[in-house]
């Protein structure tokens, strides 16, 4: 029976990581297998984990604004690695005219404060590869 | 086959692939598997247990950097539990972890349990395959936080570790059966705590009473992972007792050991992937309902829906 894997991060340098395990817990309580890896990583390091332990997706979580850089940046290694199929997708503090052009890099969705779980849980039950 | 080739390249996407396919109980993870067995037997396996909180993480992140000093490739399976209720599952062991995701030579996995008890996952014995086959040096198995007895590590391992912190008990807890008959090296961490002296005690106890039945006297060590304190002595002592197993014989009958318990879980489980597959789930909720409603009882219930 196949599981939906997530990998839940913290790119960059904000501390700020209630979102991401109020996402974590939402998505394990729907049945899912979400691994969490703290704070404060790297792209290099979300990427990596993303390969090894075999993700549907990669939910990106930034509240310090350098979102424009570290979310391209992790599709960018993951397809450099031969893993651009991994979905990826953010949160956090992201201004909505960011959004669009964080979609035409390859970010997947992005899900701003107040963005209902069941949304997010619906995203990765019809996303997530089959 | 192109998984197998990829694989034994050291591949790290095709290890993760073959992986979850063993966890989802994929058709051709059996097939992958069956070709990669003759590959197998070429590691060291060690095992870390102890209860939840203790440290097992930060043990194993400081003993893997050790090890990658001395150029030895490593492999991890860190183990934590999947919820009864919802089949979900935080797996958060890669948090101490964190440095050793870009390390070439490590490779670094993270598995609920699915319903397995006794410590480690359902595929964790899968897993440790692939990642022998793969060329890992050394393999190391990070079960979930274990109480008393959760000992299933001990058949799926050559060294196993058991972690302990000050303060979780007195000295009846240490002459029970279970979980600290299979540490072959003990360890207290958190060191920096009040009643390490004590403790420390009680495991020499313990370590003694083996050394009456076998000739390896498991050592005792204090460590603060955190701080990276102790952890060469663990790590000396990892490869010590490897040496023992080796030159005492005892590596021969670990193995056999070792091969019966992944054999018996193996055919456990295609008997229980037997016992509901197809029409047999149908016949089980209905014989369930038997039960429920005392028309039968569990045992003929039981009979009845393994007969062909």
């Amino acid at each position: 029976m196949k599981k939906i894997r997530v990998l839940i991060a913290k790119p960059g340098l904000d501390g700020h990581d209630r979102g991401a395990k109020v996402v974590a817990r939402g998505l394990r309580d729907a049945g899912m297998e979400v691994i969490y890896t703290g704070l404060h990583q790297t792209p290099e390091q979300i990427a990596e984990a993303a390969i090894q332990e075999d993700v549907d997706v990669v939910g990106l979580s930034c509240l310090s604004g350098a979102h424009m850089t570290l979310f391209p940046r992790v599709v960018e290694l993951l397809k450099e690695k031969g893993a651009g199929d991994i979905l990826v997708t953010g949160g956090g503090i992201v201004p909505e005219e960011d959004v669009p052009k964080l979609k035409e890099l390859g970010i997947a969705a992005v899900f701003g404060p107040g963005t209902p779980l069941k949304e997010i849980i619906d995203f990765h039950e019809k996303n997530a590869r089959k | 086959m192109e998984l197998v080739d990829r694989l034994l390249k050291g591949d790290k996407r095709a290890a993760a692939r073959l992986i979850s396919s063993v966890e989802n109980e994929d058709e051709r993870a059996a097939e992958v598997l069956r070709e990669l067995y003759k590959y197998t037997g070429n590691t060291h396996i060690i095992g870390i247990t102890g209860p939840p909180g203790v440290g097992k993480s930060s043990l194993v992140d400081r003993l893997t950097r050790a090890f990658r000093k001395k150029g030895k490739k490593v492999g991890i399976v860190a183990i934590d539990p999947t919820s009864r209720f919802t089949g979900g599952a935080i797996l958060g062991d890669r948090i101490r972890m964190t440095e050793l995701a870009t390390d070439e030579g490590v490779f670094m996995r993270s598995m609920g349990t699915r319903g397995h008890h006794g410590g480690i996952a359902k595929a964790t014995t899968e897993a440790t395959m692939v990642l022998d086959a793969m060329g890992m040096d050394l393999v190391i198995v990070e079960t979930v936080g274990a109480g008393q007895s959760q000992s299933e590590i001990w058949e799926c391992v050559h060294t196993s570790i058991l972690v302990e912190m000050p303060g979780m008990g007195d000295e009846i807890q240490a002459l029970k059966a279970g979980i600290l008959e299979i540490g072959d090296i003990f360890v207290v961490n958190k060191g920096d705590l009040a009643g390490v002296d004590q403790l420390v005690k009680e495991l020499e106890n313990v370590a003694e009473y083996k050394a009456m039945e076998q000739k390896w006297k498991p050592p005792v060590h204090v460590t603060i992972a955190t701080e990276d304190k102790g952890t060469d002595e663990v790590v000396s002592s990892i490869e010590d007792h490897l040496g023992y197993l080796k030159e005492s014989g005892e590596y021969q009958k670990r193995e056999e050991e070792r091969t019966r318990g992944e054999f018996t879980r193996i055919v456990q489980a295609l008997l229980l992937k037997k016992a509901f597959a197809g029409e047999k789930s149908e016949k089980f909720d209905q014989l369930l309902k038997e039960i429920i409603e005392k028309k039968t009882d569990p045992f003929t219930a039981a009979e009845k829906l393994l007969e062909e």
